[in-house]
């Protein structure tokens, strides 16, 4: 509203200093009227002219051009967003995959692990029980043995006994006589010696 | 004085006289320079728009820029009724600012410094935009001159007013570029005047102002033509849009 008052008393103030010029020369040129029809007539041809020329090839054109350019933009960002989320899932797919071999690494690992121990466990008892037996047997070997060790000392015994009473006496003594005496002493120290 | 200032605004025959009937309609300078101004926005238009390339080049996008800053102005102010005003709005708009411009070069004329130039685009522009309010609302239109929430005693005064307020639109519409462009190029010419007259002592000071004047102008000449362009498309969103 003010730039409206300040144009026109601009205007208006020319209007009135050109009053004075009008007056020494004819007029305000634009009040002629001389060439009034021609300018209505020209401004009509040339301003239909672009009128029609711009509504009909040009602006369609750049319109479409505008258009075109935008949907290409749009297919480009929407084929770049698709190829986002291609990699996106295409990521997880190999973050499963990595962690279900992860997974079944660990049980191969952990059955292997199991099945070793178990052979182990078979192996050690079988071992255990073959060691066993080993073992009894032997203490059976031992026992009789020790069983059998007195008998045998005593006709060592007797048998050295009788040699030693031959050279020393030169006289032959019976080998029962000996025994009986043999006898006697290992029961009487039998469990001095043999105690286990 | 050295020259009349308004000898700058002089129609003159170029060429013979063409008579159709009465009426003369001989081709002057100032259908040339309204010639010129189309076929440079034809030509300017025509080059930005061949080519559609994704980067687009300089003529290209002033092309693009002049198109959306016309249709973003348009859809501002007259919503997207307007649409099927854009290219004559477009073209109004080009055909103002470059007939202000053209205007702006020493030694040319400046076709919208006629009032009969500007006063038949107004009176089209408010014959058209009259006709289109008609068939859009019929009567209903006539409520434009009833603003909603006015006391009643007041209605008869206000409506006379309105009634005036819009007979009066194609009278401002085409004086106020009509104005603003004689009164810039007559300063400026009155300004030359003054370097001339004061000569090599004095006449820096005018030098200077005419100077300044000239950028003003171009400024003038741009604003006049979207003030024009937007007026236009108020009046047309009174007509499409009737909200009182």
């Amino acid at each position: 509203m003010i730039k409206k008052i300040y144009f026109q008393s601009i205007f208006f103030s020319f209007l009135f200093s050109l009053e004075a010029f009008a007056a020494e020369s004819g007029g305000m040129p634009q009040l002629n009227p001389e060439f009034w029809v021609s300018q209505i007539f020209w401004l009509t041809l040339t301003f239909g002219i672009l009128y029609i020329v711009l509504s009909k090839l040009i602006l369609p054109k750049i319109s479409n051009n505008l258009e075109t350019r935008k949907s290409q933009i749009l297919e480009n960002i929407e084929a770049a967003e698709k190829q986002r989320e291609d990699s996106e899932t295409k990521l997880k797919e190999y973050e499963e995959i990595i962690s279900k071999s992860k997974l079944e690494a660990k049980n191969i690992f952990n059955q292997a692990r199991e099945k070793a121990l178990k052979d182990i466990n078979a192996k050690r008892e079988v071992l255990d029980k073959q060691i066993d037996e080993e073992i009894s047997k032997a203490e059976e070997e031992i026992n009789t043995l020790r069983n059998s060790a007195p008998e045998k000392i005593n006709a060592i015994a007797i048998e050295t006994s009788s040699d030693l009473i031959q050279k020393l006496i030169g006289a032959e003594v019976n080998n029962s006589s000996i025994s009986a005496i043999v006898d006697d002493l290992s029961k009487r120290n039998g469990d001095k010696y043999y105690a286990n | 004085m050295a020259a009349n200032p308004m000898t700058q605004f002089n129609v003159y025959r170029i060429g013979p006289e063409i008579k159709v009937g009465a009426f003369d309609i001989s081709f002057t300078n100032a259908s040339l320079f309204m010639i010129i101004s189309t076929l440079a926005i034809l030509i300017i238009f025509n080059l930005g728009s061949k080519k559609n390339s994704l980067l687009p080049n300089k003529i290209q996008l002033l092309a693009e820029l002049s198109y959306t800053f016309v249709s973003k102005m348009i859809s501002d102010t007259a919503g997207l009724k307007a649409k099927p005003y854009f290219a004559f709005i477009f073209s109004l708009f080009m055909f103002v600012l470059f007939c202000n411009m053209f205007g702006m070069i020493p030694y040319t004329f400046t076709v919208t410094s006629h009032i009969i130039v500007t006063f038949v685009l107004a009176t089209f522009i408010f014959i058209g935009v009259t006709v289109i309010g008609f068939i859009k609302h019929g009567f209903g239109y006539l409520k434009l001159f009833v603003p909603s929430g006015v006391p009643p005693v007041l209605l008869p005064l206000i409506v006379v007013i309105e009634i005036i307020s819009y007979l009066s639109r194609p009278v401002s519409l085409s004086v106020r570029l009509f104005a603003n462009m004689m009164a810039g190029h007559t300063m400026m010419k009155v300004f030359g005047g003054f370097v001339i007259s004061l000569g090599i002592v004095g006449g820096w000071l005018p030098l200077s102002f005419s100077v300044a004047l000239t950028g003003l102008e171009i400024l003038v000449a741009f604003l006049q033509a979207y003030v024009f362009a937007i007026l236009t498309c108020i009046y047309l969103n009174d007509a499409l849009n009737l909200h009182h």
